[in-house]
């Protein structure tokens, strides 16, 4: 064993290419495993946008649906809802809807909606994840005198209006998310898809 | 700047160090571990009998994120896997043709201790642990093909589990209690399920450390069957010995490539091996009122299973099977030779050798065709000359004409 | 290399005799080309149309078809949901499974991996040997699968043919029977070519639908070889750089 004859730069540079080609292919290894993880074809087709029928919802109800597994509600406001809401705005912490992800752009108005007589969002707290409970009635005894209706969360007390808008001051740090949707007929609509998408 | 970021690492090392015998197992199992230096082509199995073991616990892992052991929901979901998980067919493609590798590779290393006397002092016990992980490798993988609940699946294991009842006394109880059932059922799969992806893998991992440790106490053999710590240098270092790491992690990198190679040349376009590790009748649900036409174990049992086939008694027939097994564990009180390798062994050990490795191949085979008569006579040929390898070994072993063992290993 | 050789024999052994369908039935060869997306969807189309009425492909999505075949969900819905359903659908029977079983004796087998238990030889002669046996439930026996439930669901297609029979003595002195060829006596919408190429097609979908993932197989597999023959050269390498220090 001469250690004078090594060639060390070519053994330094075998070593790095072997290493640099092995990590390549663990990397392309790991990939299959990593994506195997994601929703399968079944979980997807699951999760398929879901069409509802609106033509018998009553002003001032509320509908459950369920889509990719989360609820979605659909509520019918009246005149007098979209005016309590709108009273509201001081105290709300996003009355302008500035939080982006939060809806898409088409529903990043006053009323959160496409049509201001539906809301539609997914009921779901942005806190911790609870479902809140829907209370449609003003200045209920547990609620105090400064209720004027909207969406309340039992887990932690977040409270949103009638758009889902989040109080200031509560745990809940944004507003409901509004899903993609769009209306196939004036009483019917899609939610999964995006109106300039269907 | 990379000498600041190095002498960083050294600090860190010896922070370990002094916390944990990092340095010291580094040494012990790699740079200071002295292999033989004429280690040849056979000595790469076992290093891949681990590489297949770990391909075969990832992506066991990530089958079972998706697999439901029920009666009702096992073929469907491992088609579902097949379908809709995202590159589920190739991380279940790669379990089951791992599983054949399993037994290819783990073949050719025990071919390997027979061709140079592993088995011998003072190696016993290295091979006694490793017949042990052998005999959990056929459970695990008779528990596996299970799963997929296809009717080679299940008339594989019913065939199999009702052989206990050839047992005595306990016979159709001790079966009865394998199954938690009649037949084979839902209670089956569930427990083999459990056993396949907990129990056999955890007794597996440990028996390959004792395998390792054994190995690396009394040190590799090599092709010419000498003890190479006999002959060690000023410096304590056997003459004959390199340092396995750098030289054998390298040369088995080279292996390893190779190995894979094929391996992937089968995953990607031999899947199902012409019918052997993926049989056509598994494509068909499990049917408890309907038997396939032809069942034959997965093709690694098949010499056992001829050999279970060519006795016409049923307890008798389990015995030779569990006799088969169970005498290469007295592999190494039965060879008397004065000699280990096949190197310096005469015309007598090798003709043994050969005729043994041609009835086990033969075997192979003959399980699985049907039991036709002429099928049957050859089965009961080879099944005799398997047993007389071993049962005549302490006679002809003795009388072998042998050479001397050399002094120092030779290369090439 | 002598060892790469054994190796290499060993992997070789002679392909398994299992047997399929236990009849000695001369198969004929069908030119399988999962390439052929026109054939495919000629395929699927004539496989919706005459085997989902009573067979199921329960492990099998509508768009995945859509996915490897190329379709748009719009092609999807008008050429294969003729039967109504979703994109995401798997493809399930329109027959109540239990009513199937009394209709025919037996509940018709899902067909999701058909294909890779009887081979797409066997399939493909099966569907063109359907002949006409009075003594059946449904007038109709099969050279290929004898006396099978089924009855013959493409006879619109094909017509109605009888078995050209030879009697013959074997060893044993036993007198037996067998069908050497047909004759249509009653022919269908399609010339026997064309019966034959739709038979064709359809068998491709159904090896198509016993394996949709081996498009993509056969196709990674190039690159992985490719990639592993090119790390083997690299690892020889530097084997043969550091076992220089070797004497």
């Amino acid at each position: 064993m001469s250690s004078d004859e090594i060639d060390y730069g070519r053994r330094r540079m075998l070593i790095a290419a072997t290493t640099a080609m092995g990590g390549v292919g663990a990397a392309y290894v790991a990939t299959p495993f990593i994506l195997s993880m994601h929703p399968s074809a079944r979980a997807q087709a699951a999760g398929a946008p879901v069409e509802v029928d609106i033509s018998k919802l009553e002003p001032g109800q509320l509908l459950t649906v369920e889509w990719r597994g989360k609820p979605v509600w659909i509520l019918r406001r009246d005149e007098e809802m979209l005016e309590n809401s709108r009273s509201l705005e001081p105290l709300l912490r996003d009355p302008n809807s500035d939080e982006l992800t939060q809806q898409p752009a088409y529903a990043k108005n006053e009323h959160r909606s496409i049509n201001p007589e539906y809301m539609v969002m997914i009921g779901i707290c942005t806190h911790l994840g609870c479902a809140p409970t829907f209370r449609p009635e003003v200045a209920p005894e547990d609620l105090g005198p400064e209720w004027k209706g909207g969406f309340f969360c039992p887990c932690h007390g977040s409270s949103y209006d009638l758009a889902g808008r989040v109080y200031a001051g509560v745990p809940a740090p944004t507003n409901l998310v509004v899903p993609p949707y769009h209306f196939t007929l004036s009483t019917r609509l899609v939610i999964g898809i995006d109106p300039e998408a269907a | 700047m990379s000498n600041r970021l190095s002498d960083r690492m050294l600090s860190l090392r010896d922070w370990v160090d002094a916390r944990f015998p990092l340095m010291h197992l580094w040494e012990d199992h790699l740079t200071k571990y002295y292999a033989p230096k004429n280690l040849n082509f056979w000595y790469y199995f076992g290093s891949l009998a681990m590489l297949v073991l770990v391909i075969q616990v990832v992506t066991g892992i990530f089958l079972t994120m998706n697999y439901k052991p029920t009666a009702e929901t096992a073929f469907a979901s491992v088609e579902y896997i097949m379908r809709d998980v995202n590159w589920g067919w190739l991380i279940r493609y790669l379990h089951s043709t791992g599983a054949s590798f399993f037994f290819i590779v783990v073949y050719l290393h025990m071919f390997r201790a027979l061709l140079y006397g592993s088995y011998r002092g003072p190696r016993e016990l290295l091979w006694v642990i490793g017949m042990g992980l052998f005999v959990v490798l056929m459970a695990e993988a008779f528990m596996g093909y299970l799963l997929p609940w296809g009717q080679m699946s299940f008339w594989g294991a019913q065939v199999i589990i009702s052989l206990f009842g050839a047992i005595p006394y306990i016979g159709e109880d001790l079966a009865l209690w394998i199954r938690g059932d009649y037949v084979v059922a839902d209670a089956t799969l569930n427990r083999f399920f459990a056993f396949h992806v907990i129990a056999a893998p955890l007794v597996l991992i440990g028996l390959v450390v004792l395998h390792i440790v054994a190995l690396h106490s009394v040190g590799s053999n090599n092709p010419d069957g000498i003890e190479i710590k006999k002959n060690k240098g000023p410096n304590g270092v056997p003459v004959d010995g390199i340092p396995f790491h750098p030289y054998y992690t390298v040369k088995d990198m080279v292996g390893v490539a190779g190995f894979l190679f094929v391996f992937a040349a089968v995953v990607f376009y031999a899947p199902e091996m012409g019918g052997y590790a993926l049989e056509k009748d598994n494509f068909t649900p499990a049917d408890p009122l309907k038997t396939p036409e032809h069942i034959a174990p997965v093709w690694y049992f098949t010499p056992f299973y001829a050999i279970l086939r060519a006795v016409p008694d049923k307890f008798i027939g389990v015995l030779a099977m569990g006799a088969a097994i169970a005498v290469l564990f007295l592999l190494p009180w039965l060879d008397r030779s004065p000699v280990k390798s096949i190197r310096q062994r005469g015309m007598v050990f090798k003709t043994a050798l050969t005729i043994f490795v041609v009835s086990f191949i033969s075997l192979a085979y003959l399980g699985t065709v049907a039991a036709t008569p002429i099928a049957t006579l050859f089965s009961r040929i080879f099944s005799a000359l398997y047993f007389a390898f071993f049962l005549l070994m302490p006679i002809y072993s003795r009388w072998d004409k042998t050479k001397p063992v050399p002094e120092r290993v030779t290369s090439k | 290399m002598r060892y790469l050789i054994f190796v290499i024999a060993l992997l070789g052994l002679p392909q398994a005799g299992f047997a399929a369908g236990g009849s000695n039935v001369h198969l004929d060869k069908v030119d399988i080309d999962l390439k052929d997306r026109e054939s495919l969807r000629n395929g699927a189309k004539l496989f919706v149309d005459y085997c989902l009425n009573c067979h199921a492909a329960a492990l099998m999505r509508y768009s995945r078809i859509g996915q490897d075949l190329g379709m748009s969900e719009e092609e999807l819905t008008v050429e294969l949901l003729t039967a109504g359903g979703k994109i995401g659908d798997t493809m399930d029977v329109v027959m109540e499974p239990k009513e199937a079983a009394e209709w025919f004796g037996t509940a018709p087998p899902d067909l999701s991996v058909l294909a890779r238990v009887r081979g797409a030889d066997w399939l493909y002669t099966y569907l063109r040997a359907f002949y006409r046996d009075e003594s059946r439930p449904w007038g109709v026996n099969n050279a290929v699968f004898k006396d099978v439930a089924m009855p013959h669901a493409l006879w619109e297609l094909q017509g109605l043919q009888e078995a050209k029979v030879e009697k013959h003595v074997d060893a044993d002195g036993h007198e037996r029977e067998t069908i050497t060829g047909f004759t249509l006596v009653e022919p269908g919408s399609l010339s026997p070519e064309a019966y034959d190429t739709a038979m064709r097609d359809l068998v491709n979908f159904m090896v198509y639908l016993s394996e949709p993932s081996k498009l993509q197989r056969l196709e990674l597999g190039k690159w992985v070889l490719a990639f592993l023959f090119v790390f083997s050269i690299l690892a020889y390498m530097l084997k043969k750089e550091f076992w220089k220090d070797i004497h």
